[in-house]
């Protein structure tokens, strides 16, 4: 049996980002992966660092995501200079489009609502169709409205586990993949984690295993309740530069294609794509940019977002099982220099940051 | 094209689809064939109505196309040339769960149509041949080389053929009798195949005339006083803005410079798999063709009810046995739409059963011969562009498995091979064996590179006007 | 060089403009072939590291023969037949489109 002093379950977004903090806080780490054909949402990612719309109702996760947002830049310089694998991180601003008078309102209500329980820290802007035309050139006329919040960026997600995975390895982790984790066993204030191949023991886990996250936290004491909801996701070949700025469903990354988004489709545990909702992301995307008309698919896929009841992230540290811990959310990618930085941190000190204090799955029970 | 419902969607008219659809519509089944070229034929029958090239100089077998093409004129089919299938699979909706779902543009429109049977006849596509140099403009495939020769009668002046398969001799036995003498000929077949070969020669005695066939060709060459080099190795291809020369390898050491503007690459080919991964078709990894191919069963059935795959497009048998499959696909279909019955089905299957499996006998033989080097499928030179598109080394596919990558997927992820718009029809099976070669393991375990939709390009333009039927 | 060893069937021939230069070929000749007949060897700069590249496969699968055809960018020259007065321009990295495009559609 192969000891370490932490093993984290699952080699995507999350579990990379917490495996690659607890490592640089010298931390020997294992990190347990599936192999190559798995559901990976982290293989499907849209690569949104995004703030605007995400926490109404729930501050502490907007802070959340605003620190992450705001510690993004400093994470990406790190993960170049130890990886050399630039991420294309950019953070110059974001948009949300509406098409109708209707969805422009109630836009507007929520950015409202979230400058409001941010108390000044969360900004934005709402632009009529002839402001968004000067910072969005080729624009459609169906387009009435949008948002604008500066905090927003992008990245290249496949990138960024890329970097992620190799300031891991290169930090000393060990990787194991191919090892979908079989049981999970506390013994005597230590874990044990059995895979097919192995068995591995550590004073500290951390079940970042997505939708898998469901079955095996249980296992340690703890409630995950996570389900599956699909997104479809279409790319373009590689265009020239022209969107400066990413839009909630139409961006350009750094090679030149354009990721089109997405679908929110509640069909289990199947990752396809359908003809449907390709031709719909295709019509929402010609409204919004009708040039690019001309421009060629190259690739459609599903993937399944790790959705929460409430659709906030959800922490968790076991109260019976002191050391381990779970973790879920579907914002990957934006909260990863938090997952890096302060969670790992304080999962080094055996605890959870305060930020994420009112995460915790009790609040599915509350009254 | 009349419009409504049809029965059976084929996909690709070479020998498979032309005699699937042929057989399928003359017994009254409603029978739509789409395929991306101008006219019919598929590769090996390319412009079989318009042929450039006549018969003196393509042989006698290519007249076999012209029979497939005005049988398949005649026989009431609806056939829609110039149309790209880019998406196969199940509708997703319950109503419509018993049909299938073609995705495909045709002159600037996409169209969705329903079928409950589908036939892939998309045939084969060359071997990559990932070596030094293979990128610039100037190598082609031989088959490349075959098309320009069938569809638009051209033929490249001093080209090198390189590589391995009755297809390169075949292709300068074409040149010859065009009276274009290429310049040499690189057989890169390792000597021991042939010894392996032999004792897989008596099974294919039944085939002594296609055996004779490739000496014909083999002296034809010779007549013609083009150098045939023999167990060539370390082919680089090399220029700046174009091809400029050839180097190759023989025995220890020795390096030959040739110097020339077109290279041509051939190493046999492999099934043309995208449409079938994509639509969810279970695939085996065939250790003696060194590819994936779908499994089929009883009828060519697949994996996924209502999808069958005739032809190469199957696993590589030819042309002859392509058209064999084809018959029995449309068989099978005619019983399933209750047209014929079961027992018909078996009297009329059995002659073409019979000759798939005569065909089937000279494989043993032609694969152990024809087995692509270890070298010319896993380059290694680190430095050797595998995927094309998105312009990614050998080298680099070796840094991923390094980090942890089992398989090509996860690969992709990290480096793009197989992301550009070909979906690693270039690069699939080289990145699946390296990384098998990496790991020490079968390449059946680190499996294959999952193409997404559309498996060719199109439009956001005609996706979003896209129509549906039925 | 390519030569062309025997007369194809249509007698008419098209011309199309390969950046800038009239190119005759016969009716129904693909504009890859037409390309390669008139000397051509890179269709293309990859949008990648802008390294040449001509046609490989010539039957539609490797998608090295993109060039920009009437405007349109990266077109597959292989599956694309030559029509008369075709303006075809080497495809030069990634495809250019005119964000003005859309205006007035």
């Amino acid at each position: 049996m192969k000891s370490f002093d932490a093993i984290v379950v699952g080699g995507g977004m999350l579990g990379a980002a917490v495996s690659y903090g607890l490592a640089r806080a010298r931390l020997r780490t294992a990190l347990v992966d599936e192999g190559d054909v798995a559901f990976r949402a982290a293989r499907g990612n849209f690569g949104l660092v995004w703030v605007q719309s995400k926490g109404d109702g729930c501050p502490e996760y907007a802070a959340w995501t605003r620190r992450s947002a705001d510690d993004w830049a400093e994470f990406a310089r790190e993960l170049k200079d130890r990886t050399g694998v630039d991420v294309g991180h950019s953070r110059k601003g974001g948009f949300d489009l509406s098409f109708t008078e209707e969805d422009l309102r109630q836009r507007e209500g929520l950015m409202t609502r979230l400058h409001d329980q941010a108390g000044g820290a969360f900004r934005f802007e709402m632009l009529d169709h002839r402001q968004l035309s000067e910072l969005l050139p080729g624009l459609g006329p169906g387009v009435v409205g949008g948002s604008f919040c500066p905090l927003d960026g992008h990245a290249n997600s496949l990138y960024l586990l890329r970097a992620l995975h190799t300031a891991f390895q290169g930090l000393g982790g060990a990787y194991f993949p191919g090892s979908a984790v079989t049981r999970l066993a506390a013994k005597n204030g230590a874990f044990e984690v059995e895979t097919g191949y192995q068995t591995l023991a550590a004073g500290r886990v951390v079940l970042a295993a997505g939708l898998a996250n469901r079955d095996l936290a249980p296992q340690l004491g703890m409630e995950m309740p996570v389900h599956p909801l699909r997104g479809q996701i279409m790319v373009t070949e590689r265009v020239r530069p022209f969107l400066d700025h990413p839009t909630a469903h139409v961006r350009q990354t750094v090679e030149g294609g354009l990721l089109l988004g997405d679908s929110k489709e509640d069909v289990g545990f199947d990752d396809g794509t359908t003809a449907p909702v390709m031709k719909e992301i295709a019509r929402r995307a010609t409204r919004a940019f009708p040039f690019l008309k001309s421009a060629r698919i190259v690739r459609a896929w599903g993937a399944l977002r790790v959705m929460t009841p409430d659709g906030f992230p959800v922490y968790a540290r076991s109260a019976a099982y002191p050391g381990a811990f779970a973790i879920a959310c579907h914002s990957g990618v934006t909260l990863a220099a938090a997952h890096a930085g302060p969670m790992a941190d304080c999962i080094v000190g055996g605890r959870l940051p305060d930020d994420v204090a009112v995460l915790g799955p009790e609040r599915f029970h509350a009254a | 094209m009349t419009a409504g419902r049809h029965q059976l969607v084929v996909v690709g008219a070479g020998p498979a689809g032309m005699a699937a659809a042929a057989l399928a519509a003359r017994r009254g089944v409603k029978t739509l064939i789409l395929d991306e070229n101008p006219g019919p034929g598929g590769q090996v029958y390319r412009a079989a109505e318009t042929a450039a090239a006549g018969a003196g100089v393509l042989g006698p077998e290519f007249e076999r196309g012209k029979l497939l093409a005005r049988d398949l004129r005649s026989s009431g089919a609806d056939y829609l040339p110039g149309a790209t299938v880019w998406r196969l699979g199940k509708t997703g909706d319950l109503a419509t769960q018993d049909r299938l779902e073609v995705g495909y543009s045709a002159h600037g429109r996409a169209r969705l149509i329903r079928a409950p049977h589908v036939l892939i006849a998309t045939g084969a596509l060359e071997r990559p041949m990932p070596v030094p140099g293979w990128t610039l403009p100037g190598v082609m495939t031989v088959g490349a080389a075959q098309t320009l020769l069938k569809a638009e009668g051209m033929a490249f002046e001093g080209a090198v053929f390189a590589g391995l398969g009755p297809l390169l001799y075949l292709a300068a036995a074409q040149y010859v009798r065009a009276g274009v003498k290429p310049l040499a000929i690189l057989d890169c077949t390792p000597a021991g195949n042939r010894l392996r070969a032999l004792r897989h020669l008596s099974a294919a005695f039944d085939r002594l005339d296609l055996l004779r066939k490739g000496l014909g060709w083999l002296g034809e060459i010779r007549r013609a006083g083009v150098p045939i080099h023999r167990g060539v190795t370390a082919i680089q291809a090399r220029g700046d803005s174009r091809l400029r020369s050839v180097t190759f390898a023989r025995g220890r050491g020795r390096r030959t410079v040739l110097e020339t503007e077109h290279l041509l690459l051939h190493q046999g080919v492999v099934p043309n798999t995208q449409l079938a991964l994509a639509a969810g078709c279970a695939h085996r990894w065939d250790m003696s063709q060194l590819c994936w191919r779908p499994e089929v069963g009883d009828g060519l059935r697949t994996s996924v009810p209502g999808i069958r795959i005739a032809g190469d497009g199957g696993g590589i048998e030819g042309a002859e046995a392509a058209e064999h499959q084809g018959r029995l696909a449309a068989l099978a279909v005619l019983a399933d739409l209750g047209i014929i019955s079961e027992g018909e089905r078996n009297t009329l299957s059995g002659a073409h059963l019979r000759a798939v499996t005569a065909e089937r006998r000279l494989r043993p033989f032609l694969e152990t011969l024809y087995r692509p080097p270890d070298a010319l499928r896993i380059p290694p030179d680190d430095d050797t562009v595998v995927c094309r598109c998105e312009e990614v080394t050998a080298g680099e596919v070796r840094r991923c498995v390094r980090l942890g990558c089992q398989g090509p997927n996860q690969l992709k992820a990290f480096c793009r091979a197989g992301m550009g718009p070909c979906q690693g029809r270039m690069c699939a099976l080289t990145v699946s064996e390296i990384i098998a070669r990496e790991r020490e393991t079968l390449v059946a375990r680190v499996g294959f590179l999952r193409p997404r939709p559309p498996v060719k390009p199109v439009t956001l333009g005609e996706l979003a006007a896209m129509e549906a039927d039925g | 060089m390519l030569r062309r060893i025997a007369p194809q069937g249509g007698i008419a021939g098209v011309t199309l403009y390969f950046e800038g230069a009239a190119v005759t070929v016969p009716a129904g000749t693909t504009v890859a072939a037409a390309l390669l007949q008139a000397g051509a060897a890179s269709f293309r700069d990859t949008a990648v590291t802008g390294s040449p590249r001509g046609p490989y496969c010539m039957m539609g699968v490797c998608f090295d023969c993109l060039v920009e055809i009437d405007g349109q960018p990266n077109r597959q020259a292989c599956l694309t037949v030559a029509l008369n007065g075709m303006r075809v321009e080497r495809q030069r990295g990634a495809a250019l489109l005119d964000p003005k495009a859309g205006e007035g559609a």
